[in-house]
């Protein structure tokens, strides 16, 4: 296996080059930024929620082709899903890069997320591809407190 | 006639034997830690196999020898920067611990509020952060040297900067991103006019530039022994003897008091003063074997076997129309150390892309946050060379730079 197979595979340097949902999205209900202070990536991603769903979802990326594709894969597979099925996917995709040395079957609707399969064997960069998921992970608790507060 | 066999040198080497993804390593990562000559590893075995002891004060064999081992180190340490005495070399963990202990003991009693310490734009965080801290305790002010567009010093600035408020100018030597060489003794001149004193961080000047703490004019110079061929977790605190006598001690415990009462202590003299605790007795005299070492090549020679490499890969590095390559262009400005960006390519996959190649760089922001935003970018790779590179291992890194680019580009646009 190459490079080429393993990480920088046609699907991860297509959302590299062409990244889906990029930019600022004016009338968001939740604006979260993560950090990865060791190679400096970075992302502030904003989410529109309406009644528990994502009706509309857009990231502010900068980083490596993993963290751009991780991230720009992340916005076509969560938007339009409740909350619930957002986290549920995201446990999804956190289990096949946390997760022992099986290959993780996707669900079709995620395949390309599999693509991403191959950066596990390069420790160093899973965090690359991880932490759009834990912003948005993140940005939905901010959703959820706050959507509390307002019952309150 | 070469200053130095190259390869013997290579062969005292015994790690760029071994191969990485099943290529020859070639290791340009030198400005984050050198490679160690069988020598130092030697010394580090031959001190625990025959005589292991803890130092000063033993009354017997194994601490008289290793007692004296570890203050041979001290008088090579001064003699390497040109010191005029022994007992202002002090042993820390590392460069950024030498820079806290200043930090601390000095600028804890000297700093006020409104007064100006100095640093330039491209300071390592290690000689900024303690720094900033500092002057948040104490209600001083920050302020710096700005670079100019080839990433320099310019002392016409320096001088509109550096006054009556300042009481430190903490400048490196040579930049670990740019490869800058600072003009310390130009900014000491400005500072002590100001009646400012002056911090060095050596830790990238000291392993490739020969150097004098008197030439440099500097009050305080710190370095790091792992970036000069000796083990990790060894530093080195230089100061002026009249300085560090009138400064507190910074860490306190054993090896460090004169006498002590159950009320009160007498601090033990310098250096002791500032080394509480066992110190790193192994490390310290293995670094002693290499400073050796570079005494044997010659720090002349060294410093010239590096302009010629870093002369050749700026010329190659002109071959590639999309890398854009910071700091001064002319070798003789800069030590070995090449930042640079290639095309639309993150500094990251540049590092992966040669690390398929057995080629270790390093990529991000090599803790200089505020010099990234300043060149607005958010990291560079870094190729770093040292005395055992060749211009066979930079032709290697042209072409897996080559490489990068294809696999990047070219595979996406198929």
């Amino acid at each position: 296996m190459s490079l080429a197979d393993d990480l920088y595979r046609e699907t991860i340097l297509d959302h590299y080059h062409h990244p889906r949902n990029q930019g600022a999205l004016e009338d968001a209900t939740v604006k979260t930024e993560g950090v990865n202070p060791l190679c400096g990536d970075e992302v502030t991603l904003y989410l529109k929620v309406d009644s528990d769903a994502i009706s509309d979802i857009k990231l502010e990326a900068h980083g490596c082709s993993i963290n751009m594709a991780s991230g720009s894969m992340m916005s076509e597979a969560v938007l339009g899903q409740s909350l619930e099925q957002a986290m549920s996917v995201a446990g999804v995709f956190k289990n096949m890069m946390l997760g022992g040395s099986q290959e993780t079957a996707l669900p079709e609707e995620l395949e390309d997320l599999e693509a991403l399969q191959g950066v596990r064997k390069y420790p160093v960069r899973i965090k690359c591809a991880l932490l759009p998921w834990n912003t948005l992970l993140e940005a939905i608790e901010t959703s959820r407190a706050k959507g509390e507060d307002h019952q309150e | 006639m070469k200053a130095f066999d190259l390869e013997q040198v290579r062969k005292d080497f015994p790690i760029l034997s071994r191969a990485v993804n099943g290529k020859p390593l070639v290791y340009l990562d030198n400005a984050a830690t050198a490679q160690k000559p069988a020598c130092v590893i030697q010394a580090l075995t031959n001190y625990y196999e025959h005589y292991n002891a803890n130092i000063h004060r033993g009354i017997h064999t194994l601490s008289e020898e290793a007692t004296s081992a570890y203050e041979a180190v001290r008088e090579s340490i001064r003699d390497f920067i040109a010191a005029p005495c022994l007992r202002s070399v002090i042993f820390t963990r590392n460069a950024t611990e030498a820079v806290n202990l200043v930090a601390h003991s000095w600028g804890r009693t000297n700093i006020l509020p409104g007064d100006e310490i100095v640093l330039s734009a491209m300071e390592h965080h290690s000689n900024l952060v303690p720094w900033q801290l500092l002057a948040s305790e104490r209600g001083a002010k920050l302020v710096y040297l700005e670079l100019t567009e080839s990433g320099e010093i310019d002392l016409q600035q320096a001088a509109s900067v550096i006054g009556a408020r300042t009481k430190l100018v903490a400048v490196t030597m040579m930049s670990n991103v740019l490869g800058t060489i600072v003009p310390v003794a130009e900014l000491a001149k400005l500072a002590h006019a100001a009646g400012a004193l002056v911090l060095v961080d050596g830790a990238q000047g000291v392993p490739h530039l020969k150097t004098s703490v008197t030439e440099l004019d500097c009050d305080f110079l710190v370095f790091s022994l792992h970036k000069m061929l000796g083990p990790t977790g060894v530093g080195v605190l230089w100061g002026r003897p009249e300085l560090l006598e009138a400064m507190p001690p910074f860490l306190s415990g054993g090896d460090m008091i004169g006498s002590v009462w159950r009320d009160r202590v007498k601090f033990n003299e310098l250096p002791y003063k500032f080394e509480a605790g066992t110190p790193n007795i192994a490390d310290v005299i293995a670094s002693g074997a290499a400073i050796d070492y570079l005494n044997r090549l010659g720090m002349d020679n060294v410093r010239a076997h590096e302009i010629e490499l870093t002369k050749y890969a700026l010329n190659r590095m002109k071959e590639l129309d999309d890398a854009l390559v910071y700091g001064p262009l002319d070798a003789n400005k800069r030590g070995g150390v090449i930042s640079f960006n290639f095309a639309d390519v993150h500094p990251h996959d540049i590092g992966q892309i040669l690390n398929e190649s057995g080629i270790a760089i390093r990529a991000g922001h090599h803790c200089c946050q505020p010099l990234m935003r300043d060149l607005k970018v958010a990291g560079t790779a870094r190729a770093s060379f040292y005395i055992y590179n060749t211009k066979d291992e930079i032709d290697q890194f042209l072409e897996a730079l080559q490489e990068a680019d294809k696999v990047m580009g070219h595979v996406a646009c198929r």
